[in-house]
């Protein structure tokens, strides 16, 4: 345990015997941003990911061009944009989500705790492993609800208390009380938004460092959305998390920081760039350019 | 008038089939009506004493289909796992039609090629499987001549493989992408989504792929005759030669000895028909949600 | 593994996300798993690639020796010298007749379940089913039926007996084909034929089966490709010719070559062993130019109707 949990307040109680620590508190710290020194509070936080002049490519198309942002942990930082301007891109290429897409690469850098993601040392699976993904369209695989969450964790060798492993996951998740009498049923028989928060529960179940949201709520009625939104900040105390999202009022909502994307076009080339990265706050109150002004007051995108 | 037509085509799909069964039942008849069901399991064959029974040739029919599903079921699976998760786009481009050009291979250019190539080779590696394996029944004492159930099971094994192989590539394909992708964003080795995501979801139409694979291999003629020895005995061996239904019409058709030999390989063929209507239904059947035969008619 | 580095959401983590990203944990032993499953499954690739080359390759040295002009244009002059001629124009015809029988049908019956029954109403399920078992019939038994239906009332074995025979081998394989690509066709071709009120059969005739053909004529060459080396039929059904027969009357035994392929064998004459292999070799030219180019021709045609 090298790694001290620095956000979330007061240390935890002793764990009771035989059981699994719960820790269902709604009253956690209120992780605020003030500037100091003109630095933004959060920015003194450990970064999770320093990406240096990142770019991807598709054979020889240019999806995703000169990116430089830091992720801080514990801290949820949604990334917005029109479409086609390489949010998608950008996240999938935090745990090399891309790689088996023929023709993709990347250039630049991304460390996560100064190790370099695509490095030749790096093991693609070990990085999945800490940087777990929950996708756009749920995707519960034709299991079980309890197979669905138990297996990722099976396959890691984590096979003490599965139960109470799955239990956790699934209340931490916000699903334990809808599911907690089918949990031999197919998994396919929930709703879609049920469906969304299994896999967050399969997610959060191995225990990641890092949790990449791709439009998570996007196909989601109100309430199932509602109900994520309310989950991530819970989450976040456990979690780094990153979101990407459409929707800018999901983003002011979640999130503490937000990163802008944009479609720019260099000659016939059009490919997505980060235009502004900041607090939420600043992005949605005072962005310094223009293009994220008009974005987020909805006149373009 | 063209949707009679088309109507007119598929009534003529069904009669065939129908005519097929009564054809072979009425020139079996006389064989039919002499050994009834017990034609089934009598082991003996001898024209010329009015004796016929098809046991050994079921025998000889399953044993060396098993052999080749044996075989041919879990290399036929690993190749469609390579094609479909494995191999770089350009290996798969090439590799796939590779293996299915092995199913455009006439059967007698195999029969031949078993004859030629493989029995001798058989031949030479027998004895070494008897030394390691003897204790076996299964790898009894060998022949001198590497004609047996073995060279028959191996030939109708290459007959399959490109079978089971395309049609498990293509199901393994049909596994949804965000379904794989799921399964890899939780920290699983390719491996892990094979077992725990690819086969469960397909393995439906995986058995369908094997059973359609069983069927043509029970009902193969050429090639086995040239391969298999035509020798109605039961050997628990697969170092012996044997006979098998469909062999053992293409051996003796052409020179029956009476109307009742003649009668009895009619005989046979219906039990043919029974067997290659069974492992459709059955295909059909396990298959469920996937229509693996439909697949098969650009393979096969 | 301590207790406490299982804990689940509690402060402890299973692992340290500051450590590098090489495999840790039990990720070594599963990535040797994987390893070893990548190893055996290309293997089986390999081998199976290995056995094509290793057939067509000993069928190419064996057969090289008897190919020549004068094998492929010439007839035979004797049980083992001279060309195969004879038999090629018989195979050619006996798969001809074949052909034109079978490949309407096949065409009209994947109409049938496309445009008019669909495949899960009743008939269409029970049809295909009929095609299915189709499909399944050895074709040793597909020729002891024609031999029962033709050549016992026509008292002879008759190159007709032996092509339809072929036919309800090609059957099914054209039907199935043709019901695939016909499945192809957009919805919104039909929707806008039908929207325009005309009438099904003439939009199947100008829009649906023009826009599908690139798939049927690839169904098409790979059933003929199929039927031209069946063996079992024509065994049973056209296997009585002489030798050095040049008559292709189709209600005769005509020549072919699988027939030729199978009796040079048994002949205890090393040359015309040598010639078995040299028309073993020609067929399998054949097949396989057949496959390559049905393939060449799918993708073309798969490219040109889009996804």
């Amino acid at each position: 345990m090298s790694v001290e949990d620095r956000t979330a307040g007061a240390p935890d109680a002793p764990l009771p015997a035989g059981r699994v620590r719960i820790r269902t508190e709604p009253s956690l710290p209120a992780i605020t941003a003030q500037a100091v020194n003109g630095r933004s509070a959060h920015e003194t936080r450990e970064a999770v990911f320093d990406i240096r002049d990142l770019a991807a490519y598709y054979g020889a198309n240019c999806a995703l061009a000169g990116t430089t942002l830091r992720i801080y942990r514990n801290l949820v930082t949604a990334v917005i944009g029109p479409s086609g301007c390489g949010k998608s891109t950008f996240i999938r290429s935090l745990n090399r989500m891309n790689d088996a897409i023929p023709g993709f690469r990347v250039t630049g850098q991304i460390q996560y705790h100064g190790h370099d993601v695509y490095g030749s040392r790096a093991n693609r699976v070990e990085v999945r492993r800490r940087i777990g993904m929950v996708f756009q369209k749920p995707n519960p695989f034709p299991k079980s609800i309890f197979d669905n969450v138990a297996w990722a964790p099976r396959n890691l060798g984590m096979k003490r208390r599965l139960a109470d492993r799955v239990e956790q996951a699934l209340i931490q998740a916000a699903l334990w009380d809808e599911v907690k009498d089918r949990l031999h049923d197919s998994a396919l028989g929930l709703s879609g938004g049920q469906q969304q928060r299994l896999c967050i529960a399969r997610a959060i179940a191995v225990e990641p460092d890092v949790l990449l949201l791709d439009e998570p709520a996007s196909a989601l009625d109100p309430v199932s959305t509602a109900s994520i939104e309310d989950l991530m900040h819970n989450l976040k105390h456990r979690f780094t998390i990153v979101i990407v999202t459409h929707n800018m009022q999901q983003a002011a909502r979640v999130a503490d920081r937000t990163a802008f994307f944009s479609l720019d076009t260099a000659g016939p080339e059009r490919f997505g760039t980060l235009v502004e990265y900041g607090d939420t706050e600043t992005i949605f109150r005072g962005a310094s350019d223009s293009r994220t002004r008009d974005y987020v007051a909805g006149r373009f995108g | 008038m063209l949707f009679g037509l088309c109507a007119v085509a598929g009534v003529i799909v069904v009669l065939t089939l129908v005519d097929v069964v009564y054809q072979l039942a009425s020139n079996g008849s006389e064989a039919i009506n002499r050994f009834g069901l017990g034609f089934l399991i009598h082991t003996a064959w001898k024209p010329g004493f009015n004796t016929e029974g098809a046991g050994a040739l079921i025998y000889g029919t399953a044993f060396s289909s098993l052999i080749a599903l044996v075989l041919a079921a879990p290399l036929g699976i690993a190749i469609g796992l390579y094609l479909s998760m494995m191999a770089p786009r350009r290996v798969r481009a090439v590799v796939g039609p590779l293996v299915e050009m092995l199913a455009a291979v006439p059967s007698i250019i195999y029969g031949f090629w078993g004859l030629v190539v493989l029995v001798p080779f058989v031949d030479h590696l027998e004895p070494g499987l008897h030394s390691a394996l003897g204790f076996i029944p299964l790898f009894g004492q060998p022949t001198t001549t590497g004609i047996s159930l073995l060279s028959a099971g191996i030939v109708l094994a290459v007959m399959v493989l490109p079978i089971i192989s395309a049609l498990s590539r293509d199901l393994f394909l049909t596994v949804p992408r965000e379904l794989k992708e799921g399964a890899e964003a939780l920290g699983a080795t390719r491996w892990e989504v094979i077992r725990g995501i690819v086969l469960p979801s397909t393995a439906s139409g995986v058995g369908a792929a094997v059973v359609l694979g069983l069927g043509r291999a029970l009902g193969e003629a050429i090639a086995v005759s040239f391969v298999i020895g035509d020798v109605s005995a039961i050997h628990g061996s697969v170092f012996q030669p044997a006979s098998t239904a469909a062999e053992r019409i293409a051996n003796q058709f052409q020179g029956p000895v009476n109307a009742l030999h003649l009668s009895a390989m009619f005989y046979v063929g219906l039990v043919l028909v029974a067997i290659g209507m069974l492992t459709s239904i059955a295909a059909r059947m396990i298959a469920g949600r996937f229509d693996v035969q439909r697949t098969i008619g650009t393979i096969y | 593994m301590t207790a406490a580095s299982e804990t689940l959401l509690g402060t402890a983590r299973p692992f340290d996300p500051t450590a590098p990203l090489s495999a840790s944990g039990n990720l070594r032993r599963r990535a040797v798993v994987d390893r070893v499953v990548q190893f055996v499954s290309s293997t089986a690739a390999v081998c199976a690639v290995a056995v094509l080359v290793i057939v067509v390759y000993g069928v190419l040295v064996r057969g090289a020796a008897a190919l020549n002009l004068g094998f492929v244009f010439e007839n035979p002059t004797g049980l083992d010298t001279g060309g195969i001629a004879n038999a090629l124009l018989g195979t050619l015809e006996i798969v001809a007749i074949g052909a034109v029988i079978a490949l309407p049908l096949g065409v009209l019956t994947g109409l049938y379940l496309t445009e008019f029954a669909g495949a899960r109403s009743q008939t269409g399920r029970v049809l295909t089913l009929a095609l299915d078992m189709m499909q399944g019939l050895p074709t040793i038994v597909v020729g002891l039926f024609v031999y029962g239906l033709l050549v016992i009332p026509m008292k002879r074995e008759t190159g007709v007996a032996g092509a339809i025979a072929l036919a309800i081998v090609m059957l099914p394989l054209m039907a199935r084909a043709s019901q695939e690509v016909l499945l192809l066709v957009p919805g919104t071709l039909r929707e806008a034929a039908d929207a325009l009120g005309v009438a099904r059969w003439r939009a199947v005739l100008t829009v649906i089966l023009p826009s599908a053909m690139g798939g049927i004529v690839t169904g098409a060459i790979l059933a003929i490709a199929r039927a031209a080396g069946e063996t079992a039929p024509l065994l049973i059904c056209d296997s009585i010719y002489n030798y050095n027969a040049t008559s292709l009357n189709p209600f005769r035994g005509v020549p072919n070559v699988p027939m030729l392929i199978y009796t040079s064998y048994d002949l205890p004459l090393p040359q015309a062993v040598v010639r078995a292999w040299g028309a073993a070799l020609v067929l399998m030219i054949f097949i396989l130019l057949a496959n390559i180019g049905a393939r060449v021709l799918l993708a073309r045609s798969r490219a040109k109707m889009g996804p």
